[in-house]
């Protein structure tokens, strides 16, 4: 297998992640495309773990990322359930009190 | 070799079909299904990659909790589950750019910088033992760090959402 098969996936996965996050407008979009932006650097860590001859560091960078990804969508949810309480709306585009 | 290859193409072309139509399907709950096809996919190229240990947190975390979490966020902030018309920004096109512009510089500069380097044939794989021994060893305080962080945000999710 080369090594840039898997680089590759992941560069087209983050691409795809990015678009989601400046193209959504639903709050719980773009979370879900967060996640597919994380799961393309996990992808390259276990990648270059195994080019490094099965190096544990890039096992455990991958799982640090996944257990913050999870805190992150936990407190993320939270907000745009605050959000949508508080304005019965979870659209980002109405989110424009602080804009100048 | 070859074997890995097909089963590679097979699961990159499951996930790339996913990430695409998450970023634009219509239907929310859509959405976290074609996640799941996305992060399914990657655990199997993390047991290609012989990372066993890494696949199955893959599988509990993300498509056991993650997954749940966001159906839940659907369910409490949208109160009609189907499809919906007004889920892209006006500006959608720009995105495509940046985001057509981004796989273009990156594909680039893999392809110039490892080109045909290939992986390792038979590799030493890394037992689960050996993960946990440097997690609690080499990586013990960002460890600790990590509980703290997970627990605070534990509690954050808890007082943001709590209705009072």
């Amino acid at each position: 297998m080369l090594i840039n098969q898997f680089l590759l996936l992941g560069a087209f996965l983050f691409a795809t992640g990015v678009y989601g996050v400046l193209a959504r407008k639903n709050a719980v979009l773009v979370l879900m495309s967060i996640e597919l932006i994380l799961n393309a650097v996990n992808i390259n860590l276990i990648a270059f773990s195994l080019n490094n001859g099965s190096d544990v560091n890039g096992m455990v960078f991958a799982l640090f990322i996944i257990a913050v990804a999870a805190a992150e969508v936990g407190v993320g949810l939270a907000m745009v359930l605050l959000i949508y309480r508080n304005r019965r709306s979870i659209a980002l585009s109405e989110l424009d009190a602080m804009k100048g | 070799m070859v074997a890995q290859n097909i089963a590679f193409g097979i699961i990159a072309a499951a996930m790339a079909i996913g990430a695409i139509r998450v970023v634009t399907t219509n239907n929310v709950v859509h959405a976290a299904l074609w996640l799941v096809v996305v992060l399914g996919g990657a655990a199997a190229q993390y047991v290609l990659l012989a990372a066993e240990f890494v696949a199955v947190t893959q599988v509990l975390i993300y498509v056991g909790a993650v997954i749940v979490l966001f159906l839940f966020g659907t369910m409490l902030t949208r109160a009609r589950i189907g499809r919906a018309d007004d889920l892209n920004n006006r500006q959608w096109p720009i995105a495509l750019v940046v985001a057509l512009a981004l796989a273009g510089t990156l594909g680039y500069v893999l392809i110039d910088a490892f080109g045909k380097h290939e992986l390792p044939k038979d590799p030493a794989v890394a037992t689960t033992q050996q993960v946990s021994n440097s997690i609690f060893s080499t990586y013990l305080l960002p460890f600790w760090a990590l509980s703290v962080v997970l627990t605070a945000a534990l509690i954050g999710a808890i007082v943001l959402a709590r209705r009072d």
